[in-house]
């Protein structure tokens, strides 16, 4: 490995001021503090000593705890695939079909953002952000399978663009941006991101008899449009072909159709418990989602006019992307209420305004994804909310 | 009756090398320095030595140009041999080659009996005389006193809850007489108490516990425990217009020795630990002692950074360098200036950490002794993680809130947020968790400079 080292200080001065490649000093940075950790030391008065974390550490402990959700949605793809054609795959060959779908999408979005995010850094000259590390896998994994990857692309390009580098880049920017291309994928192109795309299906591909595409969200408006109850349209969902796909079990383990990483509330939960244990994300927010969501639904079961609002709450928790959600999007640092007591706010909000989404705008029917754009866009409210008390109770203490 | 304040947040850095609890004696050092940079709010020190003067301890060597009373003196009697300057011709240290036997200037010697009698006034005069007034340090802001004020408490934080803080037991140890006379001078200039705050869990030293007249309160919990500040928020807030001071049991016990004996006394145990000492333990010196006659031959490595004062708040001087004023401890800790190889995710257990991300272990062994370097364990960013900086701040302060006003320069809201009831070592820890890297100190410090200037 000194072979690597003296490389890099080798050219080290052709990217310094003065330097040929003096431009690009923040990407030779960079690929230099991505190999090692620097050799910078503390100042001499203040804290001499410094705590061993740091963004690039805090950021890849948020993909570990993707892995999960990711591992499990390639082989969801395949699954899903299986079941919806009819073909009798063995395991290994579900996976192989899952990883042609998937590893795609993941390498265009790493490549596009990636490159934005390389351009800025030329051109606007700060030090790449690791921000990218997470968002890069955080938009894959909100994608339907049979997504086509020039959409990918636009989509993780106008997310870094204009939800973080226009704002200043990671830390700067107010809507998480792996929603925010998802949210343009929603507007920009419906047909590719609505209805029945959540299965992997070839062009040609021939269904099986009774096949459905549609996901638990639809079919519970659906079925609330009949009259009919939810549960038991989803206990009835896929007969013949699919027995018991969206029964409660099937749908908390993830064996259904969805976005590649959302399915399973299992692996949520796996991440969840990664993120909170490591103390990146704020168990606070996670909490005080599946808090809202499942408040509010149980008071939507209490007051139910129609049969969606009478779904018991707990199937809420398990179908479309509210553990997601509520684990990898909610707890985004940057975008989420910074107060201590600002982020049991903002959650039990995503919570509710999800619930209320689902159940009386079912054009949306994802409506997790909107519920975290909108507060995140409140989030600063929140917290001005909260500071300001903070400086109230210090000026209460002058006055007494 | 004083009282009991249980303190939750924060956190205690375990580090290698603690001072054993005994006092070795060695020739004393060469020399001695007087640094105004360990005193914040004096305009312009004026030096009225020059190099080749003979001095005794207690000789004034500088004042502040503003308010002329507010004198340093030395610490040892011998020559002064440099005055040293740095960019734009700034005081940095005015340096005495000590004589073997100290002389003294001296001041009025009281009995105690007289103490009781002596008035604000007479009491002011000969500390500030003296040169101890500039062990007051006042509230908001952290500066030296201002003698023309009358404070509403006076602050004494009985110890040290600093990464291997001095033992006040060891350090202050037969004290008593003294720190009781000092006590009772300070009490002259206050209306209201004069607060002693000592540690729960900790020994109290019969310094601390046997004095009479003042607020013996108690606090527990972990680090910033110990600072002043803390303790200040939690017993009697600063709020707009109030003034405070504090002083450390060194200083109280410095006033006490000028009164009863009359004299300038600057000699001070110090503890000098850290992973990098061969024997880490406690010596007896002056203020403003040359560090090198503790670090000869009693290193275990070539390449450290000696520091004066704790790792969280101290100032890095090199092996030649002075003690600060007001520090207890020489810290002598690796220096970090090596690149890692994929240092920022390999796994470790060495490394200490609040946070507990990928691959850092140290919470599981929450006993174990740190060695930790220099090194700055990352790059700088923009804030992002949050929640970290309030889990060490046991205050009703929003750190992360303040410092971004501070950075955006906005007055209302650092006056808002709390500026007056910080300085720097409240919020050290603050810098020493910090996932994005900021010099939360110095940040802090430029806030606290725009207030005093504003």
């Amino acid at each position: 490995m000194k072979f690597l080292r003296d490389t890099l200080d080798k050219v080290k001065h052709d990217f310094e001021k003065g330097g040929k490649y003096h431009k690009y000093f923040y990407l030779y940075e960079a690929f230099d503090t991505f190999n090692y950790a620097p050799n910078t030391v503390t100042p001499a008065s203040g804290a001499q000593i410094r705590d061993a974390v740091d963004l690039k550490r805090l950021m890849m402990t948020v993909v570990i705890a993707m892995i999960p959700c990711l591992a499990f949605g390639i082989y969801n793809v395949g699954y899903q695939h299986a079941l919806a054609t009819g073909q009798q795959l063995a395991m290994g060959d579900m996976i192989v079909t899952g990883l042609i779908k998937v590893l795609p999408i993941v390498i265009v979005a790493y490549v596009a953002g990636g490159l934005v995010e390389v351009v800025f850094v030329v051109l606007r000259k700060h030090p790449l952000n690791e921000g990218y590390l997470v968002t890069g896998m955080l938009i894959p994994l909100v994608m339907p399978p049979d997504i086509p990857l020039w959409q990918v692309a636009v989509a993780s390009i106008f997310s870094v663009v204009i939800a973080k580098e226009a704002f200043g880049g990671t830390g700067m920017n107010i809507l998480n941006v792996a929603l925010t291309a998802r949210a343009f994928l929603y507007f920009a192109y419906p047909l590719q991101i609505s209805g029945e795309v959540w299965t992997y299906l070839p062009e040609g591909a021939t269904t099986v008899a009774g096949y459905s595409g549609a996901t638990p969200l639809a079919v519970a408006a659906q079925a609330s449009t009949d009259g009919e109850s939810v549960v038991q349209a989803f206990n009835s969902f896929g007969s013949g072909w699919a027995n018991d796909l969206y029964s409660f079990s099937n749908m908390f383990f993830g064996f259904m159709p969805g976005s590649i990483g959302e399915t399973s509330a299992l692996m949520c939960l796996i991440g969840a418990f990664i993120l909170v244990v490591t103390g990146v994300g704020s168990w606070k927010i996670i909490a005080s989602v599946f808090v809202g969501a499942y408040g509010m639904a149980s008071f939507l079961n209490l007051v139910a006019v129609n049969e969606f609002m009478a779904m018991p709450a707990h199937y809420h928790l398990v179908i479309g992307g509210l553990a997601f959600g509520a684990v990898f999007m909610a707890t985004d640092p940057v975008t989420a209420a910074q107060t201590e007591a600002g982020k049991w706010v903002y959650g039990l909000l995503i919570g509710i305004l999800t619930v209320l989404i689902r159940v009386f705008n079912p054009a949306y029917p994802e409506g997790i994804m909107l519920a975290i754009l909108f507060m995140n866009v409140m989030a600063p409210l929140i917290d001005y909310v909260v500071v300001n008390a903070n400086k109230k109770r210090r000026l209460r203490r002058a006055t007494i | 009756m004083g009282k009991f304040i249980r303190l939750k947040k924060g956190f205690d850095i375990n580090l290698a090398g603690k001072a054993a609890p005994k006092i070795a004696s060695i020739e004393q050092p060469e020399t001695f320095a007087v640094k105004p940079t360990d005193f914040h709010g004096i305009y312009m020190p004026k030096v009225v030595v020059q190099e080749g003067d003979n001095v005794k301890a207690g000789t004034v060597l500088f004042h502040d140009k503003k308010h002329t009373d507010i004198v340093f003196t030395a610490p040892v009697s011998g020559e002064v041999v440099e005055i040293k300057r740095g960019e734009k011709r700034k005081l940095l240290e005015v340096k005495i080659l000590a004589d073997k036997s100290i002389e003294y200037v001296q001041f009025t010697k009281h009995s105690v009996s007289d103490i009781a009698n002596l008035n604000r006034e007479k009491a002011q005069e000969q500390m500030l005389k003296s040169g101890v007034w500039v062990n007051l340090v006042q509230r908001p802001f952290g500066i030296v006193a201002d003698p023309a004020e009358k404070p509403k408490a006076i602050f004494i934080s009985a110890f040290d809850s600093n990464p291997l803080g001095a033992d006040y037991n060891v350090i202050f140890k037969g004290q008593e007489q003294f720190f009781q006379v000092g006590v009772d001078i300070l009490k002259k200039f206050t209306s209201g108490l004069v607060h002693v705050n000592v540690h729960s869990e900790r020994e109290i030293s019969p310094v601390f516990s046997q004095v009479k007249g003042v607020e013996l309160n108690k606090f527990s919990g972990p680090h910033p425990s110990g600072c002043v500040g803390v303790q200040i928020h939690h017993l009697d807030p600063i709020n707009k217009g109030d003034v405070i001071w504090t002083i450390s049991p060194a200083g109280v016990i410095q006033i006490g020795k000028l009164f009863l004996n009359g004299i300038y006394d600057a000699s001070k145990v110090v503890a000098v630990a850290g992973s990098e000492v061969k024997e880490p333990q406690y010596y007896q010196t002056h203020s403003g002692a040359c560090v090198n006659r503790f670090l000869n031959n009693n290193l275990k490595q070539d390449h450290v950074r000696v520091v004066s004062g704790n790792v969280l708040t101290g100032t890095s001087i090199g092996k030649e360098g002075y003690l600060g004023h007001f520090d207890h401890v020489i810290t002598v800790i690796p220096e970090g200036d090596y690149y890692e190889f994929l240092g920022w995710i390999k796994p470790t257990a060495n490394k200490l950490s609040v946070h507990r991300a990928f691959g850092l272990f140290s919470f599981l062994n929450p006993k174990k002794e740190f060695v930790l370097d220099s090194n700055m364990r990352g790059e700088p960013r923009a804030f992002v993680q949050t929640g970290v900086f309030e889990q060490v701040t046991p205050m009703d302060i929003l750190p992360t809130y303040l410092i971004k006003s501070i950075i955006a320069e906005d007055y209302d809201e650092m006056e808002a947020l709390g500026i007056y009831e910080v300085i720097e070592e409240d919020l050290a820890l603050c810098e020493f968790v910090d996932v994005s890297k900021h010099n939360v100190q110095s940040i802090l410090r430029e806030g606290i400079d725009l207030m005093l200037n504003s």
